[in-house]
């Protein structure tokens, strides 16, 4: 596994020193005084990418622990902004506090553990049911119903999804032993190349928008050419997984589309709420949501498609 | 006042200032807007909305390491007076002025004390309506602390700071904080100008209160 995983390391950390070249190359020709809003942003996504690559790098490096720890901290921080937008009343605050300090471990100590037969069922049985019966104790009705579905929602994309990233770990696949975290890497790879090349690709052919009500930088352009070449980088990263090069192009495309479909829906709330980003956490790209969109709607699906066929 | 202190409890208040402010960003993320003044040294007043015990902690939390120094926030002496602990870290971490509030003192013993500290160079944090706000009112009227305290010290500063969400992190009663992201919003500086009191209590208050709105 550990020559593999440095191996892609290295390659993601070339990426980005190229990345910072034409960044640094951009805003000397273009920006020398700060004057070009989307140079300026560029190189503070960048310089967030240096940020995020080297802690999920340690996490990778130090194994089952290390990404579990990192993604119930992801989830953590996404839950604390997913909340923030919330009608979360008074009556709520055990609901919520307990969803932070004890489900949030709980979940991920699952997953640690591998116990698929409780951490698949937890959140969506026993908090759903749980939840909203702490909450009616507290005896406030006004937006009850409201409020019950933003926590379990929450809960659902927040800590659930994210939990499967992780969850990929545990799978017991023949022949792929001990390389668990290379799923991983291959997922996050995928899905995050997907946004940023949907981003390169809008941004130099985008015509047609896709939704303008709900997102006005996604085009057709960008989202075809995207997805397009986020399937190409996963069949040729076939090498990490279990998959042929064909079934790591399915499985790229699938998570390519579901990232997409996530942001999507991610942007509607953003749009109901009025906020342009979820947080400003992360320099250049806003909250730890707005960089997780895609991940947590692709991962339960590559969990799921990976489980059924391959373990 | 810290230096009354020996060199190994020195450490632990300067360690017990970091612990309080790691916490105090783990569960809000607090940011910062400097919209009416910008984070450099100089002598101010800062006033704020109350709504949560953790109000001041979350001001000094985002404020410059130079500037946290000398800033000083104004609060109650019987409850910082209370236990150990909480006297520890008023005097020692926070270099609170404690002022009392129980009636006991002449009214003017609170301004004194607030004037006294601005003349030894202190900067301060105050709350003007003068106790938590658990309504569902966005401000209460401001006592007239403020006023005393300007005319007193006419040539002060007072920067008024709006303090987002932090009520509903930590609801009145309530033991377990809730992480929320907050925000601490500074407005332009307010000066007496020669004002009465109505005029410039209800100038400040309308100058905090413009804060208050969205701004994204």
């Amino acid at each position: 596994m550990i020559p593999d995983l440095i191996y892609l390391l290295a390659s993601i950390i070339g990426l980005l020193i190229v990345a910072s070249v034409i960044g640094a190359i951009l805003e000397r020709t273009y920006s020398p005084d700060g004057e070009n809003a989307v140079i300026e942003n560029l190189n503070a996504r960048i310089r967030a990418w240096w940020a995020m690559v080297v802690l999920i790098g340690i996490a990778f490096l130090a194994g089952r622990a290390g990404v579990v720890i990192l993604f119930a901290l992801c989830s953590f921080a996404a839950l604390r902004e997913f909340v923030t937008l919330t009608n979360a009343h008074r009556a709520d605050h055990w609901t919520l506090a307990a969803s932070f300090f004890v489900v949030i471990p709980l979940q991920y100590w699952l997953i640690w553990a591998g116990e698929y037969g409780i951490y698949s069922i937890f959140i969506p049985v026993y908090c759903f049911l749980l939840g909203p019966i702490v909450s009616a104790l507290r005896g406030e009705t006004r937006n009850f119903l409201v409020r019950v579905a933003e926590v379990q929602w929450a809960l659902m994309i927040c800590v659930y999804c994210a939990s499967h990233v992780p969850a990929l770990i545990t799978l017991k696949i023949e022949g792929y032993e001990g390389r668990g975290v290379l799923l991983i890497a291959f997922l996050i790879v995928v899905v995050q190349l997907s946004d940023v090349l949907q981003y390169v690709w809008g941004k130099l052919l985008g015509r047609h928008k896709i939704a303008p009500k709900l997102s006005p930088s996604k085009t057709w352009e960008g989202f075809v050419g995207g997805v397009a070449s986020a399937t190409l980088i996963g069949s040729a990263l076939y090498w990490l997984t279990p998959f042929t090069p064909l079934q790591a192009g399915i499985m790229a495309f699938i998570i390519a589309l579901m990232g997409f479909f996530g942001g999507l829906v991610m942007s509607a709330i953003k749009r109901d709420r009025g906020v342009k980003d979820w947080g400003h956490t992360i320099e250049g790209h806003g909250g730890f949501i707005d960089r997780l969109d895609s991940v947590v709607f692709s991962a339960p699906i590559f969990f799921h498609l990976t489980r059924f066929w391959w373990t | 006042m810290t230096t009354e202190l020996s060199l190994p409890m020195r450490i632990v208040a300067r360690l017990a200032a970091h612990g309080i402010e790691f916490f105090a960003r783990l569960i809000t993320a607090v940011r910062a807007e400097w919209i009416g003044v910008e984070p450099i040294p100089g002598q101010r007043v800062y006033y704020a909305n109350h709504a949560s015990n953790g109000d001041f902690v979350l001001i000094w939390a985002v404020l410059p390491r130079r500037l946290r120094k000398s800033v000083r926030p104004v609060a109650g002496a019987d409850y910082w007076m209370g236990s150990g602990l909480k006297r520890f870290v008023g005097r020692h971490v926070f270099n609170a002025v404690l002022i009392d509030r129980t009636g006991g003192a002449p009214r003017e013993a609170a301004v004194e004390q607030m004037a006294e500290a601005l003349d030894q160079g202190a900067s301060l944090i105050i709350f003007p309506e003068g106790t938590r706000n658990l309504t569902e009112e966005k401000l209460l009227p401001f006592k007239t602390g403020l006023y005393h305290l300007a005319h007193a010290r006419p040539e002060t500063a007072f920067v008024p700071v709006w303090i987002e969400n932090l009520n509903r992190v930590m609801p009145k009663g309530e033991i377990v904080p809730v992480p929320l992201l907050c925000k601490v919003t500074f407005g332009s500086p307010q000066h007496l100008d020669g004002d009465d009191k109505e005029t410039f209590l209800g100038r400040t208050r309308n100058a905090l209160l413009e804060l208050s709105a969205p701004l994204s």
